[in-house]
């Protein structure tokens, strides 16, 4: 085997004349970091508010590790048996493991530690909700099409991740919400056919809740999600450096240039103060709101359960697609299978969690679509898509509200079986309506726009015309506005091609590409066109005289 | 107009209302403050079948031995009779599939004759003794633990009660009193099973109570409670207050670059 040669460089510059200089040289000298920085800072970001979302997602991902390593100096994962003997005096003499103990402690004898817990579980909260609004935002404008596929997926894992995580940590108080959370997940670890109860028992170490499952859960919510969630958040950002982050259509915005500001010094700014806006808002939140406030659950004991028990929010969608699905279970082959935990809990997350990581590739193989996409849609432009998004939401939403209907049941004092039976319907019907509406919203929507490029906007001037009839003044729209409109781009939708070939002999390969070619026309059908410069010159035309005609009856009304 | 002309005799009608709706509220407050020994005396007994006749019979049978459309009352004690009428849940404000506690129709008085007539159709739990709501030496843990046992399945750990079957509810137990919490134990109203002595000694009530009690303290050492109903108002909150905030601040950062 040969070796290589590779030339060593230092840094060539010239005798530092300030002090600053010197000190900049010596860094640069030693870490040649100055080619690097100067890119670094000079990077430009565009503007909008909904870019910032992914922002609050990062920050209180910041937050939870700053608050979390607090909270591991005193917490104490152990189900060693212990007499409280704490501050708190409802539950001293009660018999409690030390992790509730010590969660009781850090609750009512440590030092700030309550703030810390309440600064952790709202920031955990945060977390998971910011994340949900910024994928949702990358979806309805379109943020994942090529080049950026990758970073979809692996936004997608760092969803999954963040509610493993959020339920992990959930779980490690030992109170009873959260030993009963534990209680379900075992439950459905055990629904997995063949497999489920050898899972089960390996990872609680035998019968439930044995004393493996705190310390393994407590190395799996401090050590291994964390730093794959950093791992995973370190590229996922690295990549929106390297490809650019998404804009807006507007003026001089292009498939070929970002326009916005500098990462230094105007997004130094500005991210760093809204990283402190979250922080402080996190802060005030845990300091005046509670959350999980433990003792009053008391420690967890199989035997007990308690009336509202739930999940946070992020973990809500499983628990009420478990508490709509009806009780199906049968028994194969000797082995039982539980319909009613398997596909609630395991078939449609798995589902949803794929077809959400591939969605990107979906769309680009029904549109046929393999352009490069730097511009975002506005997600009128895209129907089908919007469309499918508020579907896929609406569905969301309904096992969210599912579950919780213990509680809308006691608020409202309804029947908690008639909202279940309720929801089963609506999870069926209510998807598919809100696609249609969608679909339609947005078609009338690009109606409305198309109406601005050809006869501007309003402006609210009414004339009455000496023949009696009422018009009402359009102006032409703004340059800026003009652009953002004309941004949209026109999709022809892929022709259907012959099931026969030229000689007439049918083609046994058509069958597939037929199929997409009627998914694409799905996709693009209502197609609005974007008007013509032809049309648009006409519309422009038409409206100067319409406009220079009621001038001119204004100047004789004016002239009697 | 006719119609925005008063009756003369309209201020008189108000005042009477008025008079009357305090007058009650009052009688309501001070039964529930001073619960009296009902001293069971022939002339009581009397008055409670009398009463019991003209506004109970129609569902519960003329001899309270049940209809259609109510059950037996032989043999539920006088507890049973001094919760649901002294709560208000009887007579019931509408057919349903829970009597909901309001304003009571009967006063102290008549609520114990009430209790005092029934009592004599059979033997039942009996309206706890002062000495038995005396939770001066109840061990609050105790309490805690039989209550998380016992009671929070339904009621929930905080208290607050919680959705059953078919609309049916266990109440929140916030503004519930000693002597009220002690008799439902006793009698199992509607859907609750009753915890008769043999399962939760009059000792162990007690604890219940005590611990109920420090819970209607609602201390929250945390800050607002958002009502105790756990994570799902936690979750509401993040939403609408906490990403609702933090999204203003983010369009006005955007807005500023403009």
């Amino acid at each position: 085997m040969s070796t290589t040669e590779e030339s060593i460089q230092a840094p060539a510059h010239a005798a530092p004349t300030t002090k600053g200089g010197a000190v900049g040289y010596y860094i640069d000298d030693r870490l040649a970091s100055a080619s690097f920085t100067k890119r670094l800072v000079d990077k430009v970001f565009p503007d909008h508010w909904s870019f910032m979302l992914g922002e609050v997602a990062l920050y209180s991902f910041i937050i939870l590790l700053l608050s979390g390593t607090y909270l591991t100096l005193f917490f104490n994962p152990s189900m060693t048996e212990v007499i409280y003997n704490g501050s708190y005096v409802p539950l001293k003499g009660v018999k409690m493991s030390e992790a509730y103990s010590s969660t009781l402690a850090i609750s009512f004898d440590v030092r700030g530690g309550l703030l810390m817990r309440q600064i952790h579980h709202w920031a955990a909260l945060f977390f998971t909700a910011a994340v949900s609004v910024h994928l949702l935002r990358v979806f309805f404008t379109g943020a994942f099409r090529k080049p950026r596929e990758i970073n979809w997926v692996i936004g997608t894992l760092l969803l999954v991740l963040a509610l493993l995580e959020g339920f992990s940590g959930y779980s490690l108080p030992d109170d009873l919400l959260s030993g009963t959370g534990l209680r379900i997940a075992q439950g459905i670890i055990q629904a997995i056919p063949l497999v489920g109860t050898y899972v089960a028992m390996f990872l609680f170490g035998g019968e439930f809740p044995g004393t493996d499952i705190m310390p393994r859960l407590y190395s799996i919510h401090i050590l291994l999600i964390p730093g794959i969630l950093l791992a995973l958040i370190t590229v996922h950002l690295i990549m929106v450096f390297y490809q650019k982050h998404t804009q807006f259509p507007g003026p001089g915005r292009t498939e070929s240039n970002v326009v916005g500001f500098r990462l230094f010094p105007i997004y130094m700014a500005k991210a760093g103060g809204f990283f402190f806006v979250v922080f402080g808002i996190t802060v005030l939140i845990a300091a005046l709101v509670t959350i999980n406030p433990v003792w009053l659950y008391g420690p967890y004991t199989p035997s007990q359960v308690t009336a509202g028990s739930q999940p946070d929010w992020y973990i809500g969608w499983l628990d009420g697609a478990v508490r709509l699905m009806p009780n199906l279970e049968s028994n194969l082959f000797g082995y039982t299978f539980s319909w009613n935990i398997l596909v609630p809990a395991l078939v449609i997350p798995g589902i949803m969690f794929t077809a959400l990581g591939l969605y990107p590739w979906i769309e680009a193989w029904a549109t046929g679509d393999k352009r490069e996409h730097h511009l975002l849609d506005r997600p009128r432009n895209a129907p089908t898509r919007t469309g499918l998004g508020v579907m896929a939401l609406s569905f969301y939403m309904i096992l969210v509200i599912s579950g919780g209907n213990d509680i809308i049941a006691s608020a409202f004092n309804l029947s908690i079986n008639q909202i279940t039976w309720t929801f089963r319907f609506l999870l069926f019907v209510i998807p598919p309506l809100a696609f249609v509406l969608t679909k339609r919203i947005c078609l009338g929507l690009q109606r409305r726009d198309n109406d601005k490029l050809l006869h501007g906007y309003e402006t609210g001037r009414i004339l009455r015309l000496p023949n009696g009839e009422f018009i009402e003044i359009h102006e032409p729209i703004g340059e800026a506005e003009k652009a953002k409109l004309l941004a949209k781009a026109d999709v022809v939708p892929m022709e259907l091609p012959s099931a026969v070939d030229a000689n007439g002999v049918r083609n046994p390969k058509a069958a597939k590409s037929i199929a997409r070619a009627k998914l694409s026309q799905w996709f693009y059908s209502d197609v609005i066109p974007t008007p013509t410069d032809e049309e648009m010159r006409a519309a422009a035309e038409h409206a100067a005289h319409e406009l220079h005609e009621a001038e001119s009856h204004l100047k004789e009304i004016s002239q009697h | 107009m006719a119609l925005s002309k008063r009756h003369p005799a309209a201020l008189f009608a108000v005042l009477a209302v008025a008079l009357g709706t305090t007058g009650a509220a009052y009688a309501a407050v001070s039964s529930q403050t001073a619960p009296k020994a009902a001293v069971q005396t022939e002339t009581q007994v009397e008055q409670g079948k009398q009463l019991f006749l003209e506004g109970c019979s129609s569902c519960h049978g003329l001899a309270a031995q049940g209809a259609s459309d109510g059950p037996s009352l032989l043999g539920v004690g006088a507890a049973s009779v001094d919760f649901q009428v002294g709560t208000g849940r009887m007579p019931l404000a509408a057919p349903g599939v829970q009597a909901m506690p309001k304003m009571p129709s009967y006063n102290e008085e008549e609520t114990a004759a009430l209790a005092a007539y029934i009592a004599t159709l059979g033997a039942g739990p009996g309206i706890p003794t002062a000495e038995m709501l005396d939770t001066t030496d109840a061990e609050l843990a105790l309490g805690g633990e039989l209550f998380r046992t016992n009671c929070a399945q339904c009621h929930g750990a905080s208290g607050v009660g919680g959705a059953l079957s078919e609309g049916r509810k266990a109440p929140s137990l916030m503004n519930s009193d000693a002597k009220y919490l002690y008799e439902a134990m006793v009698s199992g109203p509607q859907a609750m099973p009753v915890f008769a002595d043999s399962t939760l000694s009059v000792e162990d009530k007690k604890h219940i109570i005590a611990y109920v009690t420090e819970l209607q303290k609602n201390e929250s050492p945390g800050g607002f409670s958002l009502g105790r109903q756990g994570p799902v108002t936690e979750g509401l909150f993040i939403f609408v207050v906490g990403l609702g905030v933090l999204i203003v601040a983010a369009v006005w950062i955007g807005a500023k670059a403009k």
